[in-house]
């Protein structure tokens, strides 16, 4: 069928002394979509972060992706004082691609204010903008829906369905409802630290530590 | 090629022009002190030009800490590094292309700077060259430390004025040997001083990469 786009496998995350989840196995075919869902605090962030290869995960894992990576999550990565079309130049000078499409954003009157001044939803679709201009292959998305209204909320999830369209993968964490057909659904509660204790739910770390000597985090090759 | 020119040019915009006097602000500084000196020294010649190429020496270091918290926090909160790694653009890269536009942006002004204030505190020719000989050597270690300390208080509470302290006691040899060559009219100290600033140019890229990675998570 369609090719493998992405895979990972015994992801486990860890923040600060806690283990949030572990265990954690992923696939997905190019046009495939993943939901992260759950409450505040289940590590869907840390997540995307690990698959970005932003953040070491707790224990060695293989996280293998076909293609190239976009990321957006609250922080927008333009600079502040810049007028909007200038701060996302750099991103294109940088990525060597065409200006993003600012008409499709509802941002054309916007082009010319400084990035400051930008209401959370504009500084919401700017941050679109910016990861739609980077043309990659897959997209993760941290709380993508965060601050944009309901035309704002259909637009994000028509990109989306666009880019799996065009074959990429789109990972979301989101606990606001999004329109994700055929994705597949993640509750991160389901994939508890191995040998917790009690009934809290939430593995310590030195039981942890106790299971398996600690993992030692791989440096960021690449990055 | 073109995103080492791409990431330098932002940074040359953002230290020359981004608020708060830009690179026009360590330069008034700098010769403000100068200024000043002389005011509170009172008007003894021979004093001022004995005393006076030191204290140009501490209004530079004083100087180049100035945009200290402008450096790195700006980008971390911004997650600007978040998207570099995605890209491949190493921290490293990012921290050596900061170096050279942190210089940049104060490092010849004040050489240029360098001059009225000389004369403000009377030092004359041939100590004026001393002056500006130890000022291209110091300066570029001036830059790599401040963006080290940079990388390495950012995210901190209270890091500007932590680093600003940092800075100040690091840049120590660098003060030591750059005023001293002006006492011993060597050329040793000038080489002690460019040894100081090749080790701390060195150290930089790779100290403030782990130390931006360690924030990032």
């Amino acid at each position: 069928m369609q090719a493998r786009a992405f895979t990972a496998q015994q992801i486990a995350c860890r923040r600060g002394d806690r283990i949030l989840f572990a265990g954690l196995d992923l696939q997905l075919e190019a046009g495939g979509a993943l939901h992260l869902v759950g409450p505040n605090g289940t590590g869907k962030t840390s997540l995307l972060r690990v698959l970005a290869g932003l953040l070491p995960p707790a224990a060695p894992c293989q996280i293998e992706w076909q293609g190239s990576l976009a990321y957006l999550d609250g922080r927008i990565a333009l600079d502040e004082h810049l007028p909007l079309a200038e701060a996302l130049r750099f991103w294109a000078a940088l990525d060597k691609s065409p200006p993003p499409p600012l008409e499709r954003l509802g941002l054309t009157r916007l082009a010319d204010i400084p990035v400051r001044y930008l209401s959370t939803g504009q500084r919401k679709r700017a941050g679109l903008a910016r990861l739609i201009g980077q043309q990659a292959e897959h997209w993760l998305l941290d709380e993508p829906l965060n601050g944009l209204d309901a035309e704002g909320t259909a637009l994000v999830e028509a990109l989306i369905a666009e880019r799996r369209a065009a074959g990429g993968v789109v990972v979301v964490a989101s606990h606001q409802p999004i329109a994700l057909p055929g994705a597949q659904v993640i509750d991160l509660r389901n994939f508890p630290p191995p040998r917790r204790g009690g009934a809290g739910g939430e593995g310590s770390a030195s039981d942890f530590r106790t299971a398996e000597p600690p993992p030692q985090p791989p440096t960021g090759e690449g990055l | 090629m073109s995103t080492f020119l791409t990431l330098l040019r932002r940074d040359l915009a953002r230290l020359f022009s981004g608020g708060r006097g830009g690179a026009l602000l360590p330069v008034l500084f700098f010769l403000a002190v100068a200024m000043l000196y002389p005011f509170a020294v009172g008007p003894d010649g021979p004093l001022l030009a004995k005393t006076g190429g030191g204290v140009l020496w501490v209004a530079a270091l004083l100087a180049a800490i100035l945009p200290l918290d402008r450096l790195i926090e700006p980008d971390l909160e911004l997650g600007m590094f978040d998207q570099w790694a995605l890209r491949g653009i190493s921290e490293e890269g990012v921290v050596a292309v900061r170096v050279l536009a942190h210089w940049l942006s104060f490092g010849p002004p004040l050489m240029l700077a360098a001059v009225p204030a000389s004369a403000l505190v009377g030092i004359d020719g041939g100590k004026l060259a001393t002056v500006e000989w130890g000022l291209l050597a110091g300066t570029p270690g001036l830059a790599a430390l401040g963006v080290l300390v940079a990388s390495i208080t950012a995210g901190l509470r209270g890091g500007a004025a932590l680093g600003g302290f940092l800075v100040m006691l690091l840049a120590v040899p660098l003060l030591i040997f750059g005023a001293g060559s002006l006492s011993t009219g060597g050329e040793a100290g000038l080489a002690l001083t460019a040894a100081v600033s090749l080790v701390l140019l060195a150290i930089t890229p790779f100290a403030g990469a782990a130390a931006i990675q360690s924030e990032r998570g």
